[in-house]
């Protein structure tokens, strides 16, 4: 075996190989050019470009292409809200809807001190994969929350960071996308409506009866409905042991609050 | 007289998926909805028919007279990955309906040991041009069958809520597959 048969020619023949097929698949690329559609760029650069997923695509571009190509509803950009989809509307050629604005809100007030930890866990610092532990948690309430930061590090927006061992949620950077909703395995982060004024919220997530909520949190709602006899506008009901506020009704008198005998009800500061 | 029982034993005693176990990836992952299984069943076939010929010409006119038959793994990936892309790009442009049902699995089928594997059995046995052919026809075609066989067990199966949970999904899509391959087996000795 001498040089050329060694080297020489298993080079050249996958050189010659190679340049056959890349000057093929080029000429293909310019037959089989496909035009894309002007308006998915269009409404790509309307929206934010967060990539949070909050519209149930994975990124803005997946979006952009949905709505054109399979008519998906202009009104699912939460980040870019009234007025993207407006744009996005004006885009498409349909009627401009507006988009309420939501943000994420924390019904659960356990800190350590309030529901004590069950066991020390020291798995995964992740509450996706704590939640899967016999019993739901490794603290003592099951609904609470976790709190080992999974909605924080989620969060493309840095809208959350822990505050006693709770996610706090900064309403200026919220844009109500829904990924820490999304990813909280124990659903103890929801999306509310925002609100200019301020109204109260029953924070817990409790479901358990009175006495059992009293054994694993001093601030959990025991479901004891003063607060339903309390308020004026009829605006709180009992769901399952557990006390619900309806926002529009609430005029953010504070009744409840001073009524409350586990203090689980808030005011929380409007934007 | 030849040919046809190459066809037909490439079909159902050799069947690609369930005798010889090659390209297992898209018999699980793409078997969920009959539609979407046809579409990979004929993108295979054209695929395994045309890389065939493409990889025999090669390995035949070009790797044996320059005596580099070592080379067969490496510019038969060439060749696959070639063909892929190509149909990629014709796909897009003349039928975008069963290029988006597709989806990510049609480059995928770049790296589907289903194409290299028939390539380099057709380089094993000998096989003429039009023998090559014909094994890569019945194979692909066996292909075909045994995915959307595999996809309509599977619809039914998504159906039925009496299933354990612990079953449901893949778990029981390997079990079946397990099933259908013992039932292939019967079909050895069909043909000697």
């Amino acid at each position: 075996m001498d040089f050329a048969h060694v080297v020489l020619y298993p080079t050249a023949l996958m050189g010659t190989l190679g340049l056959v097929f890349g000057v093929l698949l080029a000429v293909a690329s310019i037959a089989f050019f496909v035009k894309p559609d002007d308006r998915v760029e269009l409404i790509r650069e309307a929206l934010p470009g967060a990539n949070c997923a909050g519209c149930g695509y994975p990124g803005c571009d997946n979006y952009a292409e949905a709505v054109v190509v399979d008519g998906a509803r202009t009104t699912l950009c939460m980040v870019g809200g009234s007025s993207v989809a407006a744009v996005i509307a004006g885009i498409m050629g349909v009627k401009a809807e507006a988009v309420e604005s939501m943000r994420s809100f924390l019904k659960c007030a356990g800190t350590p001190e309030c529901s004590p930890r069950n066991a020390i866990y020291s798995g995964i610092q992740d509450c996706r994969s704590a939640a899967v532990l016999p019993g739901g948690s490794p603290n003592s309430c099951p609904y609470g929350c976790i709190g080992l930061g999974t909605c924080v590090e989620v969060c493309v927006f840095g809208a959350l960071s822990m505050k006693d061992g709770l996610p706090s949620v900064d309403l200026s950077k919220c844009t109500g996308c829904g990924t820490c909703v999304a990813n909280c395995p124990k659903s103890v982060l929801k999306l509310v409506p925002r609100r200019e004024r301020e109204v109260m919220q029953v924070v817990c997530n409790s479901h358990w009866r009175g006495p059992d909520v009293k054994k694993v949190c001093s601030t959990g709602c025991i479901g004891c409905g003063i607060c339903v006899k309390t308020c004026p506008e009829q605006a709180i009901v009992l769901e399952n042991n557990l006390a619900v506020i309806n926002i529009d009704k609430c005029t953010g008198c504070g009744a409840c609050v001073a009524k409350c005998p586990s203090k689980c009800i808030h005011p929380v500061a409007g934007s | 007289m030849d040919l046809l029982l190459l066809f037909i034993s490439s079909i159902f005693v050799q069947n690609i998926l369930l005798a010889r176990f090659l390209g297992c990836c898209p018999f699980l992952g793409v078997s969920t909805k009959l539609e979407t299984a046809r579409g990979m069943g004929i993108a295979v076939i054209f695929v395994i028919v045309l890389s065939s010929t493409m990889t025999w010409l090669v390995y035949h006119c070009v790797l044996v007279p320059l005596h580099l038959e070592y080379l067969y793994t490496l510019s038969f990936i060439l060749v696959i990955a070639a063909l892929v892309q190509f149909v990629e790009l014709a796909l897009k442009k003349l039928n975008p309906a069963l290029y988006k049902s597709l989806g990510i699995f049609l480059p995928l089928i770049t790296t589907n040991c289903a194409v290299l594997g028939l390539a380099v059995i057709n380089m094993n046995e000998n096989y003429t041009l039009l023998q090559s052919i014909v094994n890569a026809l019945g194979s692909s075609i066996g292909f075909l069958l045994a995915i959307t066989l595999m996809a309509g067990i599977r619809e039914r199966l998504e159906q039925n809520d009496a299933i354990p949970k612990c079953l449901r999904g893949l778990p029981l899509a390997l079990v079946t597959a397990g099933l259908m391959s013992i039932a292939f087996m019967g079909f050895n000795g069909m043909i000697r």
